[in-house]
């Protein structure tokens, strides 16, 4: 086998083959089966859903139909809602929090290690533990809304996790026009730095997109109703409670990455800006931040991964029936392993890939294009 | 920015970092009967010790089941990842450039999207409902994690080291026991910790593989007991605490691995 370099190599291959085969199998082959299982109608008939030889019929991509028009599926779409917005101010806490914590922690203050210590610790617990805390914590009558009443003010009120209340409400029937809008605005941001970059022909495209979008979203989109009639979704505030619990459990790992960003920039960069007359807030905005910016992209895209397939800290805050804080990475679960739809609930998993596979694909590529540069 | 205002900040994250902790202690340490709504920040009357005991018996067999699956995992898992980044870092076959990438994705991807055919198989192979389906599950899914840490712990050891060995006579196993292996330690220890954190504190898998009581790790039996109705609340604190400790311990003593291994995950090696 000239293939191979040497008889070496080979014993590598075949050190790694059997890794190799059981990757293959538990990652790619079981998410092609799951492809195809959600093209089936697995557990529509209840009786199928659990016998030994169930009559499965392929019936296309009827499922996906169903979870974003469908009308029994709403539930579904109020979830894609909850996880866009758990994701939005779950990374803007991380990288908030985070980041002012590792500033102050940067300036050398007294006790450093122990303040480290203890902003990092939630990391090494279980979401089923920091779950079971801020459950408790989060007691409508107790916890966080008694706090108030020690320093001699009224208790607060909220109904932290079980709040029906819902803000910012959109008609799903709008959503192809803003996703529209949102994708025009950023083409518009690239044409932009395109040009101030001298990359004429790239700022051209953008622009041609942004407008052929935007025209489409004025005439078709506006009359694009995925829905027979106006269905609202927003935030729904019962979430606050866990986007609180989930920065308390992450932000600290902004933190260690922020302080390892900041501990890299060398002190003569911010002498030199002293010397030439910034005062400490041109510092950070124009020297600091900028050179942190890749950590922040890489945190976003770690946490975004992360938030995107919470489960487990909204199990144990909530319970897995609580609606109003439902998420899709739940919603498989309850709809494949309690409801027994099976085939739903492959579809619903398919999506939450992906999802992910949005964020993740394009880091993984461009972290290993610049580590074979290296 | 004024030291008053840093010593500020410092003082309220530590509040907002530490007031959970409080809560927990206070709460487990509480008589059941004295554990009000109202009273929830108050210390204890009567330090009640009577909770850990509860606990300790009513969770003893799941850190057992715990313990057992995570670290036969652990080992399994760090043991095949030391040799996968032995052959990605000093012995790239044709197409390793292609073959690691696809590796890492298995990393990231949502276990919903495998859970259907990966509950079907491990009940086909008869590990249905074990410990042992579980171990199997986290070995092979923590298969992109070792692997890329090891191999980029390998990448820092010279090609000079492995050539000498080579020219010395020893082939790919020899090099790996006399020269890479012995080198490993501190790779293994931050493999470990972070094997060891990852498959204690999971729950996807363990609640969805893992049907019956008996074989229950302990974060499927907290999450079931802090879920059930009408519950004292001493009794699920005492647990989480009991559930929290060996991460925690990890943690505490050796908190730089730990935090290596977190950034490892980050891909960055």
């Amino acid at each position: 086998m000239n293939w191979f370099r040497n008889k070496d190599t080979l014993y590598g291959f075949l050190v790694i083959l059997p890794s190799l085969i059981l990757l293959g199998i538990f990652v790619y082959g079981f998410i092609f089966q799951t492809f195809y299982t959600s093209l089936t109608d697995w557990g529509r008939d209840p009786a199928q859903a659990l016998s030994a030889n169930p009559q499965i019929r392929f019936i296309g991509f009827e499922n996906y139909r169903e979870l974003f028009t469908g009308f029994v599926d709403a539930r579904f779409r109020q979830d894609l809602v909850n996880t866009f917005f758990f994701t939005v101010f779950f990374i803007l806490g991380c990288l908030g929090v985070g980041l002012g914590l590792a500033i102050v922690l940067d300036r050398s203050p007294k006790g450093e290690g122990f303040f480290r210590t203890i902003f990092l610790f939630p990391m090494s617990l279980s979401f089923i533990v920091t779950g079971t805390i801020w459950r408790w914590m989060l007691q409508p009558q107790g916890g966080v809304n008694q706090l108030p009443t020690l320093v001699g003010l009224p208790k607060g009120e909220f109904a932290w996790l079980t709040s029906r209340e819902q803000i910012w409400q959109v008609s799903w029937n709008d959503l192809p026009f803003i996703t529209a809008l949102v994708v025009s605005v950023v083409l518009v941001f690239i044409a932009i730095a395109a040009f101030r970059g001298g990359e004429r022909r790239r700022g051209y495209i953008a622009t041609g997109s942004a407008a052929l979008l935007l025209l489409w979203a004025f005439t078709l989109g506006r009359t694009l109703q995925p829905l027979p009639f106006d269905e609202l979704h927003g935030f729904n505030l019962a979430f606050i409670g866990i986007i609180l619990a989930a920065v308390w459990q992450m932000s600290g790992y902004t933190m260690a990455l922020y302080l390892a960003g900041l501990r890299g920039i060398p002190e003569e960069l911010r002498e030199a800006a002293r010397v030439d007359g910034a005062s400490e807030w041109q510092l950070y905005q124009r020297i600091i931040f900028p050179l942190l910016a890749p950590i922040t992209l890489s945190a976003m895209i770690i946490l975004g991964h992360i938030s995107l397939k919470i489960f487990d800290l909204i199990f144990a805050m909530a319970g897995a029936d609580n609606a109003p804080t439902d998420v899709p990475a739940l919603l498989m679960y309850l709809t494949t392993f309690r409801a027994n739809q099976i085939a739903k609930g492959a579809a619903i998993g398919m999506i939450l890939l992906l999802l992910v596979a949005a964020v993740i694909v394009p880091y993984l590529y461009s972290q290993l294009k610049s580590e074979v540069r290296r | 920015m004024g030291r008053v205002l840093q010593y500020a900040v410092l003082f309220v994250a530590t509040l907002f970092f530490l007031l959970p902790v409080y809560l927990v202690i206070v709460t487990a340490l509480k008589e059941p009967s004295a554990i009000t709504l109202s009273s929830t920040w108050q210390l204890p009357k009567v330090w009640y010790w009577e909770s850990f005991a509860q606990a300790w018996i009513a969770f003893l067999p799941k850190l057992q089941n715990s313990f057992f699956l995570t670290v036969i995992a652990t080992l399994l898992s760090a043991m095949l990842g030391s040799l996968n980044g032995y052959v990605l870092a000093k012995w790239k076959f044709p197409g390793a450039n292609i073959v690691f990438p696809l590796m890492l994705f298995g990393m990231f991807i949502p276990y919903q999207a495998v859970l259907i055919p990966l509950f079907q198989f491990v009940r086909e192979i008869g590990l249905g409902g074990t410990l042992w389906g579980l171990i199997l599950v986290h070995v092979v899914y923590g298969l992109p994690i070792t692997t890329l840490i090891f191999r980029n712990y390998y990448a820092e050891i010279p090609d000079e080291m492995i050539e000498a060995g080579r020219i010395d006579g020893a082939g790919f196993f020899g090099i790996y026991s006399r020269i890479v292996f012995p080198l490993s330690v501190p790779g293994f220890v931050v493999v470990i910790i972070w094997q060891f954190t990852q498959i204690w504190n999971e729950f996807l898998f363990a609640v969805t593989l893992v049907s019956s009581p008996a074989n229950q790790p302990i974060t499927v039996a907290l999450a079931q007991l802090a879920g059930g109705e009408a519950v004292k609340w001493n009794l699920p604190m005492a647990g989480a605490l009991l559930a929290a400790l060996p991460t925690l311990l990890v943690y505490i003593f050796l908190g730089r691995y730990f935090i290596r291994g977190l950034l490892a995950g980050s891909v960055k090696g």
